[in-house]
């Protein structure tokens, strides 16, 4: 199903979770529903795999090479689906990690618990949640999954092109980066989206060299380059 | 009659599975289980169901630990203990013990030593019936899964006298080595079955 070289074809989930059992759960579900998954247990791992280190300062993107802790993650994360209990980093603290990184806030998160607390829910999906799942999970539940997936993918695509754009004028620069956030950034990030896969340039600069920048990009507000 | 032998090894265990929904030891959630196993994933709930034995059997171990111990009043660890097998009884359907789990969650709440050494002994009982039950049902459903490999031929074989088998789907279709003939249901159709390396 999946085309092979193309990671644009298939969904990417970073599953979270401390117990063994519903890891292999959450795996064999997402797997019948197509999607590509990495299993971890506990939110630093998945920071980890996600490329953000705990001592990143979020506050301070000079001092954050462009290239850095992006480079780490070769695969794109569509989506994160965490446990709510954890030892440690709970889902909800990663939840918060997640929403706090600029390179990492665009990705959806899910959270699941096996406890049906109101409070709990609704401040999982103040904090930016896209959904709350009740375990045990079930498949008809991952079918509310992909149309935040979408979500980010087309985004991403779009991203894309505008990165492959800026490439051929830029030389030697860094790739500035929009922000899609309607919440405005009070300094520019410099660095390139933490999303964009390696894999598709070539395939993508042959067919898009030829766009206009001047097409509306709503998501960024009117900005297009920042230099 | 290869066809009867079947029939009879599918009645067995969906007779068994009926039970235990019955008696409320297992719920859907365990349905859910089976539905998730495919060609891809034959094995799943077999590979589920024993790592839910090891880690229980560890939580217990634990539990009975914290409880023997007379000067004992770690409780919040008890009940992060008991988390953990309320979670995944949970998961795999093992409703009674995880009802079990609920009341021995409720008398360490209230800090009462005697009232969880009774939990404590239901649980244990609990899941022991659970655990014997189920490798019952596991006794029977290899031959009805995806057997394609050597195990369940031995043990398909075995059952029905033959020595070398090879299972060609899920339906238990015969096929000779040389693939001239394929066969359900009567063993006498079949001139000779051979096994081959999967």
């Amino acid at each position: 199903m999946a085309i092979t070289g193309d990671s644009r074809s298939q969904f990417h989930v970073l599953a979270v979770d401390d117990s063994m059992i519903d890891r292999k759960l959450i795996e064999r579900l997402l797997k019948t529903s197509s999607y590509q998954v990495t299993a971890v247990d506990s939110g630093s791992k998945a920071l980890k795999f996600l490329g953000l280190h705990e001592e990143d300062d979020q506050s301070n993107p000079d001092t954050v090479p462009s290239a850095s802790p992006n480079d780490h993650r070769e695969v794109e994360v569509n989506l994160i689906i965490t446990d709510y209990c954890m030892p440690g980093m709970t889902g909800y603290d990663l939840l918060k990690k997640v929403k706090e990184s600029s390179s990492l806030r665009d990705i959806p998160v899910v959270i699941m618990s096996s406890e049906n607390v109101p409070s709990r829910i609704t401040r999982c999906l103040e904090e930016g949640a896209e959904e709350f799942f009740l375990k045990p999970v079930r498949l008809a539940d991952l079918n509310r999954l992909k149309p935040h997936m979408m979500k980010t993918k087309i985004k991403n695509e779009k991203q894309e092109d505008q990165e492959k754009l800026e490439k051929s004028e830029i030389q030697s620069e860094q790739q500035p980066q929009p922000q899609p956030q309607p919440e405005a950034q009070s300094q520019p990030q410099p660095q390139p989206s933490p999303l964009l896969q390696q894999p598709n340039n070539n395939k993508r600069k042959v067919m898009e060299e030829g766009l206009s920048p001047d097409r509306t990009r709503p998501r960024y507000n009117g900005i297009t380059t920042m230099v | 009659m290869l066809g009867w032998g079947v029939d009879r090894l599918r009645a067995d265990m969906n007779r068994l599975l009926a039970m235990l929904f019955h008696q409320g030891v297992l719920d859907e959630q365990f349905l859910q289980l089976q539905q998730l196993e495919d060609e891809s994933s034959p094995n799943f709930v077999s590979e589920v169901v024993n790592i839910y034995f090891h880690e229980s059997e560890k939580l217990l171990r634990n539990l009975r630990g914290l409880l023997m111990d007379r000067e004992f009043s770690d409780y919040k660890k008890m009940g992060t203990h008991l988390n953990q097998l309320m979670g995944s009884s949970s998961s795999i359907g093992a409703k009674r013990v995880r009802n079990v789990c609920v009341a021995f969650r409720a008398s360490s709440e209230q800090n009462s030593r005697p009232g969880c050494l009774r939990a404590l002994e239901l649980l244990e009982h609990e899941y022991c019936y659970l655990k014997n039950k189920l490798h019952e049902l596991f006794q029977v459903r290899p031959l009805l899964t995806f057997p394609n490999t050597f195990q369940n031929s031995d043990l398909f074989a075995s059952r029905f006298g033959f020595s070398l088998v090879y299972i060609v789907t899920s339906d238990v279709k015969l096929r000779c080595a040389d693939g001239s003939t394929e066969s359900t249901g009567s063993w006498s159709d079949l001139r000779f079955v051979t096994m081959e390396s999967v």
